[in-house]
C-alpha cells in the first residue's frame, strides 16, 4: 500500500539518492538498506534529491541522523536538495538546517562536494 | 460549514503494523477535509497521528502485529480532537527529553524525534491510562 521508491545513481564521485512518495516508519528500512549499500561500496558523498518526495515522518528523518556521522567520518556527507516547502518545514521544526546543508538544486549540492575535493 | 454544536465522530480500527500507517493517514485526510480545515493544519494533524501510531507500534506493541489501534476523530468548526487508543505496554512519553540532534547523530541514533514533533504540530498532546490495559493519546488542534 505504501507508495515509496528509492533509487541511487552516480554523478562523478557523488551518489545521488532519489526519493519518491511517502517516507514513514514502514518505508524507512528501504532507505536504510540503500545507505548500507553505499557504505559497503565505500561511497560516502551523498546527495539526497527530494524532488518527488511527498511526505516524511520522523522515522525518515531518523535515517539521515543515523548515517550522517559515518559519512562525515569518512570525508563525506549527506546533503539535501530539491525539497518541497512542506517537507522542508518538518526538517526545520526539528532543527536540521543547523547541522545539514540544504540546496535548491541537486547540481549545487554536487558542486559543493567537488569544490571541497579541489581545495 | 459545520454548525457550532454539531460534532462529527469517525472511527478506524487497525492492526499494529507499519503498513497500516498509509491507511491511517488516508482516514485522517478523508475525515478532516470535510471540515473547514486548511491544508497546512490537515498536514500537521496527519503527521502527528502518524507519529503517535508509530510510537504505539514501536513501544507499546514492540512491533507485534497482533495489537489493535483505535483512532477516533471528532470535529466541530473550532477544533479537531483525535483519540488514539491501544492495549499495549504503557509508556510515558512525557519522560522523553527534548532530542539533542547533535548527540543523537554522534551516537548514530535516529529515534526520539516523534514525540517532540507531535508537540510542535498540535495544540495539545496528552497521554493517559484510561483503564487497566488501555492507553490513550489525545491530540487537539484548534482551528481558530
Amino acid at each position: 500500500m505504501a507508495d515509496f521508491n528509492v533509487t541511487t545513481r552516480g554523478v562523478g564521485p557523488v551518489r545521488v539518492i532519489d526519493l519518491k512518495g511517502y517516507l514513514d516508519a514502514h518505508t524507512a528500512p528501504e532507505l536504510e538498506q540503500e545507505f548500507n549499500k553505499l557504505i559497503d561500496h565505500n561511497d560516502y558523498k551523498v546527495v539526497v534529491n527530494f524532488d518527488e518526495l511527498k511526505y516524511i515522518s520522523s522515522a525518515g528523518l531518523g535515517v539521515f541522523m543515523a548515517y550522517v556521522e559515518t559519512m562525515r567520518e569518512n570525508k563525506g556527507d549527506i546533503k539535501f536538495s530539491n525539497m518541497q516547502d512542506d517537507v522542508f518545514n518538518i526538517f526545520d521544526l526539528l532543527g536540521f538546517p543547523v547541522l545539514y546543508e540544504f540546496f535548491k538544486d541537486e547540481k549545487e549540492a554536487i558542486e559543493k562536494f567537488n569544490q571541497k575535493e579541489k581545495s | 460549514m459545520i454548525p457550532n454544536n454539531q460534532k462529527i465522530i469517525n472511527e478506524l480500527v487497525v492492526k499494529s503494523t507499519t503498513d497500516n500507517l498509509a491507511t491511517i493517514r488516508k482516514f485522517i485526510r478523508e475525515n478532516t477535509s470535510s471540515s473547514c480545515v486548511d491544508e497546512d493544519a490537515i498536514s500537521k494533524i496527519i503527521l502527528a497521528v502518524d507519529e503517535a501510531c508509530t510510537n504505539i507500534i514501536k513501544h507499546a506493541y514492540k512491533y507485534s502485529p497482533e495489537g489493535e489501534i483505535t483512532i477516533k476523530l471528532q470535529s466541530d468548526n473550532k477544533k479537531i480532537i483525535i483519540k488514539i487508543i491501544d492495549e499495549g505496554k504503557n509508556f510515558n512519553p512525557e519522560l522523553i527529553p527534548e532530542p539533542d540532534l547533535k548527540r543523537l547523530q554522534k551516537e548514530h541514533k535516529g529515534g526520539g524525534l516523534g514525540m517532540f514533533l507531535m508537540k510542535k504540530l498540535m495544540d495539545k498532546v496528552e497521554y493517559s491510562n484510561i483503564s487497566h490495559n488501555r492507553n490513550q493519546v489525545l491530540l487537539v488542534k484548534y482551528l481558530i
